[in-house]
């Protein structure tokens, strides 16, 4: 039954995105960049577009531009070749168009920029070991490497560089690309992988080792988008043809450092580069990055309070309810306390990605959903817990008054569990406004976007802007449902407990 | 009123109740006594259907208590627990009046009705509006019989009604108890251990002795002719306990 209201939301939001072109983007700057400069470049054609940006990783955005959550993303042929069709054994240009085709997908001429892994080390690393190739770290086995998880798993990643070198390294731990940078820049680690077109690489001065072996292949940037598209929104194709061979790698190089070094966000640096031909006024002053990231801040508010809001109503609307049933009868008790439980086992970057594939899109919606799972379980465990400890006598003299039917519940029961249904409501609203940041990595919006945009770009100010505001939501939602609590609970309910 | 034909109850393996018969005339106040696991409460949970039986039959006013029929004879029935069973989320008058309130009663009716009962066990009108947590035992009792009496009954079943109370109140209690049984004539049932306040209280005691009824009588009957030595031992313990002659003198 619930499924079904949900389904009908979910066709509603995205029947009405019809005639809208979606971009997509990963989350790394240059990705989020290029998502930008795409989306400015298609509003420029007067199409009404959106750019769902920051998707966690290549399996999420393939899986977006396939099931159509998104109509297109910069992506590298590299990975395509080696990471998405990798069991395809493909090889050359035309095999990789004709399997992408069979799936209903189509790619652009490249961008003009190849951005190859690489391996990169601090100077003083590269000196006290020599290293100059990456054949040369088989003579420092103890450099302690920090990749991402995805160059960790990906099949051309650390596994294949391992073997093709006969690499001996044993200390590989997984970090996120952006922090990976700091981790570098501190000496947690000795070497990561990095994009040949960081703008970090030349900020920090790190020494990139050859490949010797030619291990990587290009990663030429090209668009992916669905096949439709010209048949669909024809001014997005044109849009993305005006966008191929525009940037080598020193322009991409570039570009990435006005957002990573000079702390201007992507959206005004693709607007720069239409308005500018991509020239910057210098580096942004403290001030200024701070003012910026203060005036975000009612917009990511009004994002965090739809996500945590419309969950936590759906959450409370269905667990009461489901907790009421528990309670009463011994069968429906184990499904549904079992249930919700397993519910909430699921890891939260995994239940985001599956519903982004499941219900094919991406934003707010499976945002909402994820959230609503996660806070059914404390609601429904104190709905029941509250209706379960109500004293014998008290429940044996409300059925003995013959009150009408669903009254005892409504008069008696209800009332009585309230303290503890408040509890449960409390506990769900902090979990919940905490696990909303992690929408932002499916383009829900909210404080997440700051902080992982923090985090990309190395600006703790930035995180802050996040991060306080969640906490104190989280704060100001406890001492509302306080307030809530003291005003519907007649004194006498909370003396029940003691 | 009452009438209970080879009613047995049993939870899980233990069998509570065996083949009990056991009928109850209108007007007549009845004490069901009895050591402490002998099913005296089960049985008066099964005469407003809190239970059900696992054969035999039990009907209220020559109706079967079982499903529709339920709620209906709830409503005649007042039923009173050791520890008064009030919501604690509600007032005294809101406990007393709750059932009126849903059956269409004005908030000047619930009010007036509060004060009558309030005078009827003499409970202090100021108390009226206090949560039960802010009663003392002996009034949270006098509200539970308000509560149980609030919608003029035709019986009433009391379940250890004065088991919880310090003895003093208890005895105050007790005096009042008798004098409100005679005044409102109606059908009650009161379950206890202490046959002092059962012959104190009713006319006709039941005492039940392992889930079966060991004499049905006067209290001076189970004094002076006690049908087996079980009943003999339990008037003799109580009377020692009490130090007292005749219980039922």
């Amino acid at each position: 039954m619930r499924w079904c209201v949900l389904l009908v939301l979910v066709l509603a939001l995205t029947a009405s995105a019809q005639d809208r072109f979606t971009v997509g983007s990963k989350s790394f700057t240059e990705s989020v960049l290029l998502g930008e400069i795409l989306a400015e470049r298609a509003r420029r054609e007067g199409l009404n577009v959106r750019h769902t940006a920051s998707l966690r990783g290549t399996r999420l955005v393939f899986e977006a531009v396939k099931s159509g959550a998104i109509d297109a993303y910069p992506e590298y042929t590299g990975t395509l070749l080696r990471e998405v069709f990798a069991d395809q054994g493909l090889s050359s240009e035309v095999e990789l168009r004709a399997a992408l085709a069979e799936i209903g997908l189509a790619m652009s001429a490249p961008i003009g920029f190849n951005n190859t892994y690489a391996i990169g080390v601090m100077p003083a690393t590269a000196e006290e070991f020599g290293l100059s190739t990456i054949s040369d770290m088989r003579r420092a086995p103890n450099l302690r490497l920090g990749f991402t998880n995805e160059f960790i798993e990906r099949n051309d990643g650390w596994r294949a560089l391992k073997g093709a070198y006969g690499l001996p390294h044993e200390d590989v731990r997984g970090i996120d690309h952006d922090l990976g940078y700091r981790a570098l820049g501190s000496g947690a680690i000795d070497a990561k992988e990095v994009y040949t077109t960081d703008a970090k690489i030349e900020d920090m001065g790190l020494v990139v080792l050859e490949d010797d072996l030619a291990h990587f292949p290009r990663y030429d940037a090209v668009w992916v988008y669905r096949a439709d598209l010209p048949e669909r929104l024809p001014a997005a194709i044109a849009a993305i043809e005006a966008l191929t061979g525009i940037l080598d790698e020193r322009g991409m190089s570039s570009l990435n450092a006005q957002v990573d070094i000079d702390g201007r966000t992507e959206a005004e640096v693709a607007l720069n580069y239409f308005e500018t031909g991509g020239a910057a006024e210098g580096t942004l002053t403290f001030g200024e990055r701070t003012r910026q990231a203060i005036a975000d801040i009612p917009r990511t508010t009004a994002q965090h309070a739809l996500l945590v809001g419309a969950s936590m109503l759906l959450a409370i609307v269905l667990a009461i309810p489901m907790g009421v049933l528990a309670a009463r009868s011994s069968r429906f008790e184990q499904v549904v306390l079992g249930g919700s439980g397993i519910l909430q086992t699921i890891p939260s970057l995994a239940l985001l990605a599956l519903l982004v594939s499941v219900l094919a899109i991406t934003g707010a919606v499976p945002t909402i959903v994820a959230l609503f799972v996660y806070s059914l379980l404390p609601i429904v465990r104190t709905t029941h817990s509250g209706l379960t400890q109500i004293p014998q006598s008290v429940r044996d003299s409300a059925r003995s008054l013959g009150l009408p039917r669903g009254r005892m519940l409504l008069d008696v029961e209800l009332p009585l569990a309230l303290p503890s249904i408040f509890a449960g409501i409390k506990t769900a609203v902090v979990i919940n406004v905490g696990t909303a940041t992690l929408g932002a990595f499916i383009a829900a919006g909210g404080y997440g976007e700051p902080i992982l945009a923090g985090i990309r770009r190395g600006d703790t100010m930035l995180i802050l802007s996040g991060l306080i505001p969640a906490a104190l939501m989280a704060i100001v939602l406890t001492l509302l449902l306080d307030l809530l609590e003291r005003v519907i609970t007649p004194s006498g309910a909370h003396s029940n407990s003691s | 009123m009452f009438r209970l034909s080879s009613v047995s109850k049993s939870f899980g393996n233990a069998s509570v109740l065996a083949g009990v018969d056991l009928s109850i005339e209108p007007g007549t106040t009845v004490g069901l006594i009895g050591p402490s696991g002998c099913g005296k409460s089960t049985l008066l949970r099964l005469m407003n259907g809190l239970l059900e039986p696992d054969s035999g039959a039990v009907e209220f006013d020559g109706t079967p208590m079982l499903g529709d029929a339920l709620t209906p004879a709830r409503r005649r029935i007042g039923y009173v627990v050791q520890e008064g069973g009030l919501f604690a989320h509600l007032t005294a008058e809101k406990n007393v009046t709750l059932l009126g309130r849903r059956l269409g009663w004005s908030a000047t009716r619930a009010t007036q009705r509060a004060r009558e009962l309030a005078d009827l066990v003499r409970l202090d009108h100021a108390l009226l509006v206090r949560y039960p947590h802010e009663l003392s035992g002996g009034q949270r009792q006098r509200v539970a019989l308000m509560r149980a009496l609030a919608n003029d009954p035709e019986a009433l079943l009391l379940d250890e009604p004065l088991g919880a109370l310090d003895p003093m109140v208890r005895a105050e209690l007790q005096d009042e108890l008798r004098e409100l049984f005679e005044r409102l004539r109606k059908t009650v049932v009161l379950v206890t251990h202490d046959l002092a306040e059962a012959a104190f209280l009713a006319r006709r005691i039941v005492l039940l002795h392992d889930g079966s009824i060991a004499q049905d009588g006067t209290p001076d009957e189970l004094v002076r002719e006690p049908a087996s030595d079980f009943v003999q031992r339990f008037v003799s313990a109580q009377r020692k306990l009490h130090g007292i002659e005749g219980a039922a003198s």
